[in-house]
């Protein structure tokens, strides 16, 4: 039992830390009234500038390479984002288009950069992230070698930035003003809220993360960049903060859920019982899962009231 | 000022493409290639002769379809960001029927076309139904409806259709849309005769919803949900029917894909993109049946011309795909451009 655990448990942190970082950005855009089906795309970005970064500045930096690589990818989605908020903020164009056009866009830039810079369409290998042991924690007993030995540590600042981001949302004026705006910008409006730039805010807050988690997929899961190196990762996300029922939390336990049936359809195969289990099951598990939690047979979930509606002043 | 909208609503498409393809001229220019050069490529790459011509009507085919049935479900009011699964449904089901039935052509050719849509249509049942019953976004649904599409389909022609191969023996002749005479004619490129059938399909469309009193009830619901019940119409029912019909137009895209340019399918790792490429016809095009058409047109010469750019003028054939999605985002975001001409049109006087 405890080598099942040892052996699912981090290869479940492993895949499920990208999706966290995501759907975090996804509730942050969404809970502000902004659609943001672009994730996909900005992982693209976020995952195209980790491996170049790291391809380029790996001789100078270390070891440290793979953090500034996040952090640079990081602030490159943030920019990149404030495409869809000029778009479905300001220009009032529709957010879904707006945001398969994100899409469109970041894979046209990463790949056509990629050939421009390296010649070809992927580029080489990276290093990237390694696992290593948390230390004083992976020292417990039972608890140590199953949560914190042999593990990304960037599984760990997903989950922090989880309950940053409940705390952000839930627990500070500048949350409140965010779901405000997502509820009832009219009446955000006329409290003094800057419904425009709250928006603008939450949608390069989701850049941000998307980015990072792009990143970090690429850095801890594939190690270099193509056209396939992120293929749907960012609409499962937005599953997650749909079954997470837009709630910071509730979309970090679902990206571990979905983690978990992803990482089940590798590892599952040598788990008795599991075994038995089909693998295409498991991979459309977080997809039918999500549409019966919107269907009601999980729960009830409500999106914000105003998401995907763009803030016409003086309109009603 | 009825007829200045009409005006303007056909010059912002114009002006969206060619913003776009300015934009991909200075992207171009800024990598260190020549825009003329780069434009004169993807030109010969779309009609430098027969073959290439051939090859880019080919390539029009399914994105009319899929416009199509992005345009059809918006005319309903309801996005339809599912025609990729419904595409790649539609081209299991044909090519499932294309391998195992046997009859002959007259038969067997209109049965797994129409597998092929029916597979579609089911695919777009599913979300219409939770939409109209219990109100579920159909956003949410039909993307989720994709991944759920690609996986299955995978899984069944491993496991199904074949033994573990990676793609399935052709269908044979009796279900195939190649022809032999406009091979010949376009020195043996792919083209089929399914760009009759997506011309045909247009042309249902833009009957359905001009001339038929189905057509009337799907644009009212799309129009004013309440109104429409108000006055006796079925809102759920024509909320189920509209994504049917989207969901058979893509599912014939991908029958298209099966009996015609590949004449089977294989292992798929990711999407096919002919539904998010419909997405960007049905909005250039303005969910108009004709303007889907000319929208198809000019992406699929885009994306057929883009594959001469690289060797061409060493430009990626990325370009493209940068250049269309800019195109989306000066389409989507007419409201500024709107504002503009109005802008000038007033300082003009």
């Amino acid at each position: 039992m405890i080598d099942a655990l040892q052996s699912i448990i981090p290869t479940v942190l492993f895949y499920s830390a990208p999706l966290i970082l995501t759907a975090l950005g996804g509730v942050f855009s969404e809970r502000s009234g902004v659609v943001n089906i672009g994730l996909e795309g900005l992982m693209v970005m976020g995952a195209f500038v980790g491996i170049v970064f790291s391809l380029t500045f790996e001789d100078v930096f270390g070891s440290m390479t793979p953090w500034l690589a996040i952090l640079a990818a990081a602030i490159v989605g943030g920019i990149f984002s404030v495409i869809h908020a000029v778009a479905s903020v300001s220009f009032n164009a529709n957010q879904v288009v707006s945001g398969v056009a994100i899409n469109m866009l970041a894979l046209g830039i990463g790949v056509y950069l990629t050939k421009q810079w390296y010649g070809k369409g992927q580029t080489d290998m990276v290093d990237g992230f390694f696992r290593t042991d948390i230390p004083i924690l992976s020292e417990i007993p039972l608890i140590g070698p199953i949560f914190f030995e042999r593990i990304y540590a960037t599984s760990y600042v997903a989950i922090i930035l989880a309950f940053i981001a409940w705390y952000i949302l839930y627990k500070t004026s500048f949350g409140l003003r965010l779901r405000a705006v997502g509820e009832h910008p009219m009446a955000a409006d006329t409290n003094g809220i800057n419904v425009y730039k709250m928006r603008y805010v939450a949608v390069i807050i989701s850049g941000v993360l998307g980015g990072l988690g792009g990143s970090v997929f690429a850095l801890t899961i594939v190690s270099n960049f193509s056209h396939s190196t992120i293929v749907g990762q960012g609409f499962m996300a937005l599953a997650a903060v749909i079954f997470g029922k837009w709630h910071p939390l509730g979309a970090m336990g679902a990206a571990l859920f979905f983690g978990l049936a992803q990482s089940l359809s590798i590892v599952g195969s040598g788990i008795p019982l599991l075994q038995d289990i089909p693998q295409v099951f498991l991979l459309i598990a977080p997809y039918v899962l999500t549409i019966l939690a919107l269907a009601g047979v999980i729960g009830r979930a409500d999106a914000p009231r105003a998401n995907g509606v763009p803030y016409i002043k003086g309109s009603r | 000022m009825t007829s200045n909208n009409k005006f303007l609503s056909l010059l912002i498409p114009v002006i969206s493409v060619i913003l776009g393809l300015i934009a991909g001229a200075i992207i171009m220019l800024f990598s260190g290639y020549n825009p003329i050069d780069g434009y004169l490529a993807l030109w010969r790459g779309a009609f430098g002769d027969a073959f290439t011509i051939g090859e880019t009507i080919r390539r029009i085919t399914p994105l009319i379809l899929t416009g199509l049935a992005v345009a059809f479900a918006f005319r309903t009011g309801l996005f339809n960001i599912g025609a990729e699964g419904q595409v790649i449904v539609g081209w299991l089901a044909a090519v499932w029927v294309g391998l195992a039935v046997d009859a002959p052509m007259i038969i067997h050719l209109p049965l797994a076309v129409l597998a092929g849509g029916i597979a579609g249509g089911i695919w777009g049942f599913v979300p219409g139904l939770l939409k109209a019953k219990i109100g579920v976004h159909e956003v949410i649904v039909t993307i989720m409806m994709n991944y759920i599409a690609l996986f299955i389909t995978n899984e069944i022609i491993r496991s199904v259709l074949t033994d573990h191969a990676t793609k399935t023996d052709r269908i044979p002749e009796t279900a195939s849309l190649s022809s032999e005479w406009l091979q010949t004619l376009t020195f043996y490129s792919r083209l089929h005769y399914g760009i009759l059938i997506a011309l045909f399909a247009a042309a249902v469309m833009w009957f359905l919803i001009q001339r038929t009193t189905i057509g009337y009830e799907l644009k009212a619901v799309g129009f004013n949900q309440h109104a429409s019940k108000y006055a006796g119409m079925n809102v759920s029912k024509n909320i189920i029917l509209s994504m049917v019909i989207a969901g058979g137009f893509a599912g014939l895209a991908g029958a298209m894909e099966g009996l015609g340019t590949y004449g089977n399918i294989s292992v798929m790792s990711g999407f096919t993109n002919l539904g998010f490429d419909g997405i960007a016809v049905a909005l250039l095009g303005a969910n108009n049946a004709f303007g889907v058409v000319l929208a198809a047109i000019l992406f699929g010469v885009l994306k057929e011309g883009a594959g001469e750019m690289p060797t061409g003028a060493g430009v990626p054939t990325e370009l493209v795909d940068i250049i269309i999605a800019l195109i989306i985002f000066f389409v989507a975001s007419s409201y500024i451009i709107r504002w503009v001409i109005l802008r000038f049109k007033k300082e003009g006087k």
